[in-house]
C-alpha cells in the first residue's frame, strides 16, 4: 500500500470548499453507506495542491496499458465503479406483490437537471409491458368528427416537439408526513425525475379528429395490463399536453411507456398515461377507481379531494442528505431540486437553524418551466449540531409550506398524496446527516 | 428515382400556386399534415371499454348474481383476495370501513371509497384478474360486482346486477368528494426570526 492510500491527512479537519466539490465529484455512494467519506482520496488530493504533504505522482496503471477496444455495436453503460447507483424499489412502504408498485431515483446521484433514463423512477399497476411498436395502435374517438387510428410511423411523421420536464409520482414522500420513515433522499423524494420529452402536441390530432366544442374531458387510456386509465380537462389536454415516445434523445425506454405515452406536464405522474392506446373525447370525468378511491386526498371531516393533478412548488436538499456524513467543520456546498408544475422557480432559500433564519440560495441555469432547477449555498459548518431545509417559491409568488402549514388544510391520515412540504435534514456533531421532518 | 419524386412534388408545389391556391391560410392548411386513418366504431369496440361511472354509461348488457359472484371469487379472486375478500397475500381488505372516514384510520375499500358503483364494473373488467386482466364475460364481472358488494352490506344476498341495477345501488361516500381548492396553503417567505 502506497504512502497516498493510507491517506495520512485523515487527521486534517480541514474540509475547504475545494475538497468539498471533489468529495462531490468522487463518489457520494459512500455517504450513503453511512461510512466514512473518501476522507483518504481527498485529503491526499489537498494535500497534493498545498504541497504541505508533497510525494511523486507515479504514472497511472491506465497510461501504461491499451484499453478496451470499441466495440463493433454497444449500448454503453456506466463505468463499472457507479455500478452501486440505481433506483430502488420502495422498501420503506413494502407492497405485497411487485406488479403494482414503484421503484425511486437516486436523487443524491443525480448530477445536472436531466435523470438518466435507467435512473429514472417507475411506478407500473401491472407491470412492465414488452410492446412491438409496429403492432402498436393508438385510437382517438367519442366526440370527435371523425374517429382516427394512428400507427406510430404515423405518429412519428408529424412536426416534434422538445421540452424538459420533471415528472413526479402524486404519492412522492407520503411515508414522511409526520415520522421520519425513510434514511435518505431517494427514500424519501425518489418518486421524482427530470428529462427531455419528444412528441407531437396532442391537439394537432386533435385537431386532425375534429372536436365536439361541448368537450369538456378527454380520456387517456393504456395498453398494460391494467389497461390504467385517467380523466384530464380539455383545457390542459388543448393547453400543452404531449404524445411523446422520445426521452432524453432515445426512445422510451419500455418501464416509461414504450412506444408512446402521454406527457402532461406540472401533473401527478399517473396522468401521463404510458403505453397510451386510447384518447376518448367526453363531456364529464369518468370517475375511474384511479381518480376516487386513489390519487384523491384526505380532507377534514371525512372528505376527499378529486381531480387534484397539480404538482405544486416543492425543493429539497439532496447533499448533504440522510445516509451522508461530513467530515468534520468547514465549507460544503449545499445542493438540491426545486421545481414547480406551477412554472418556473424564481428562488430558493436555505435554512441552517431548523427554519428560524434563512437565506437565498443561488439558482443554476436553466430554470426552466415545470423542470428540476438547481440551487445551492455554500456552507461553513462550525460542527455543531444544525438543521437544514430548503424551501422554493415559483413563478406565481407561491412558496413552499411547510408540513404544518399543509396540515392546517387537510387531513394527514393514512395514504396521503401531494407532500410538497419544506424537508428538514438534521446534523449530528459526528457530521451524520439523517432525516428531521419531526 | 428519389430525385424524380421530389421533382414531381415540386412541380405539384408550382401547379398548385400558379392555379392560385397559394394563399398565406391555405397554404399553410395544405401543409398541416393528416395521417390519422378513419376508425368505425366497430372496429374499436374492444377497446370502448370505459364507463362513464356517475351514471352508468357505457355499461354493457348482460347480468350477474351475487351466488354467482361467490362461486366465480373462489375460482379466482380468493387466491390473493383471501376468503371473503378480507385480504390475502396479494392485496389487503375490500370490505368493511364504512364510516371509518371521520376517524383517524380511514379504511379503504370499494364500500367505503366509491361514489358511484359502476366502478366495480369498469376496475374487474378492466383489471382482473390481474393474471388474466380483460378475460372474464360481461356476466362475471357483473356477478363479481353483486358478490362485493353484497359483502359490504350495500345489496341484498338476492340481488341481481345489470346496466340498470349497477347504477342505481346508492355509494355510502357518494357526496364524499370536493374539488381541489388548491392552493391551500399560504407561506409567507420569512427571512429572519421566523
Amino acid at each position: 500500500m502506497s504512502r497516498k492510500e493510507k491517506a495520512p491527512g485523515a487527521s486534517s479537519r480541514g474540509a475547504t470548499l475545494k475538497e468539498s466539490s471533489h468529495i462531490h465529484s468522487q463518489d457520494r455512494r459512500s455517504f450513503l453507506r453511512g461510512g466514512t467519506l473518501l476522507a483518504g482520496a481527498t485529503v491526499a488530493s489537498a494535500a497534493g495542491l498545498t504541497g504541505a504533504r508533497a510525494q511523486r505522482l507515479e504514472i497511472p496503471p491506465s497510461g501504461k496499458e491499451m484499453g478496451h477496444i470499441i466495440e463493433a455495436e454497444a449500448y454503453g453503460m456506466p463505468s463499472k465503479f457507479e455500478a452501486k447507483v440505481k433506483r430502488r424499489r420502495t422498501d420503506v412502504l413494502v407492497n405485497k406483490q411487485n406488479w403494482s408498485d414503484w421503484s425511486m431515483t437516486p436523487l443524491q446521484s443525480q448530477l445536472g437537471i436531466v435523470t438518466p433514463n435507467g435512473l429514472f423512477f417507475e411506478r407500473h399497476h401491472a407491470g412492465v409491458p414488452d410492446i412491438d411498436p409496429d403492432h402498436h395502435v393508438l385510437v382517438i374517438h367519442g366526440m370527435v368528427k371523425q374517429p382516427l387510428k394512428f400507427s406510430m410511423s404515423d405518429l412519428m411523421r408529424y412536426p416534434s416537439v422538445s421540452k424538459f420536464h420533471f415528472l413526479e409520482c402524486s404519492g412522492n414522500g407520503l411515508t414522511d408526513w409526520t415520522k421520519a420513515a425513510s434514511k435518505t433522499v431517494q427514500q424519501s423524494h425518489g418518486l421524482l425525475s427530470c428529462a427531455q420529452w419528444t412528441g407531437v402536441p396532442l391537439a394537432t390530432l386533435l385537431d386532425e379528429a375534429g372536436v365536439d366544442p361541448a368537450a369538456k374531458w378527454a380520456l387517456f387510456e393504456g395498453a398494460d395490463g391494467s389497461t390504467h386509465a385517467r380523466s384530464i380537462p380539455m383545457d390542459k389536454v388543448l393547453a400543452d399536453t404531449l404524445l411523446v415516445w422520445g426521452q432524453n434523445g432515445e426512445m422510451l425506454r419500455p418501464e416509461q411507456g414504450y412506444p408512446l405515452r402521454a406527457f402532461v406536464p406540472g401533473w401527478e405522474g399517473n396522468v401521463s398515461v404510458k403505453w397510451l392506446r386510447r384518447v376518448k373525447i367526453g363531456d364529464q370525468p369518468w370517475h375511474l377507481r384511479s381518480e376516487t378511491a386513489r390519487y384523491t386526498d384526505p380532507m377534514p371531516e371525512g372528505k376527499w379531494r378529486q381531480f387534484s393533478f397539480m404538482m405544486e412548488c416543492k425543493s429539497v436538499i439532496t447533499r448533504p442528505s440522510g445516509g451522508m456524513k461530513l467530515q468534520g467543520p468547514g465549507s460544503y456546498e449545499i445542493e438540491g431540486f426545486a421545481w414547480s408544475g406551477n412554472g418556473s422557480i424564481k428562488a430558493v432559500d436555505v435554512t441552517l437553524d431548523g427554519g428560524k433564519n434563512w437565506r437565498e440560495a443561488r439558482l443554476e441555469e436553466p430554470a426552466l418551466d415545470k423542470c428540476l432547477t438547481r440551487f445551492r449555498y455554500t456552507w461553513n459548518w462550525d460542527g455543531g449540531p444544525a438543521k437544514i431545509a430548503s424551501r422554493a417559491v415559483d413563478s406565481t409568488g407561491y412558496v413552499q409550506p411547510t408540513v404544518s402549514d399543509i396540515a392546517k388544510a387537510r387531513a394527514l391520515v393514512g395514504f396521503v398524496q401531494h407532500h410538497n412540504g419544506v424537508f428538514p435534514w438534521s446534523i449530528g456533531q459526528d457530521g451524520e446527516v439523517k432525516n428531521a421532518i419531526v | 428515382m428519389r430525385s424524380c419524386n421530389l421533382a414531381a412534388g415540386a412541380l405539384a408545389a408550382l401547379v398548385v400556386t400558379a392555379l392560385g391556391l397559394g394563399t398565406a391560410v391555405s397554404q399553410s392548411t395544405s401543409r398541416k399534415p393528416h395521417f390519422g386513418k378513419p376508425i368505425s366504431q366497430a372496429d374499436l369496440a374492444a377497446w370502448d371499454i370505459d364507463i362513464r361511472t356517475s351514471d352508468g354509461k357505457g355499461l354493457p348488457q348482460g347480468k350477474g348474481t351475487v351466488a354467482e359472484g361467490k362461486a366465480l371469487f373462489a375460482q379466482q379472486c380468493v387466491a390473493c383476495h383471501g376468503d371473503a375478500a378480507k385480504g390475502g397475500p396479494m392485496y389487503g381488505s375490500m370490505v368493511g370501513g364504512i364510516g371509518s372516514f371521520t376517524t383517524n384510520a380511514r379504511v379503504l375499500t370499494p364500500g367505503s371509497m366509491y361514489p358511484y358503483a359502476p366502478i366495480l364494473f369498469d376496475y374487474i373488467r378492466r383489471t382482473m384478474p390481474m393474471t388474466a386482466p380483460q378475460s372474464l364475460t360481461n356476466d362475471q364481472v357483473y356477478a363479481l360486482s353483486a358478490y362485493i358488494l353484497n359483502l359490504n352490506g350495500l345489496i341484498a344476498e338476492n340481488a341481481v346486477m345489470d346496466a340498470a341495477s349497477l347504477t342505481k345501488v346508492m355509494m355510502p361516500n357518494r357526496n364524499g368528494f370536493v374539488v381541489d381548492n388548491r392552493p391551500d396553503t399560504t407561506a409567507k417567505r420569512c427571512m429572519a426570526n421566523c
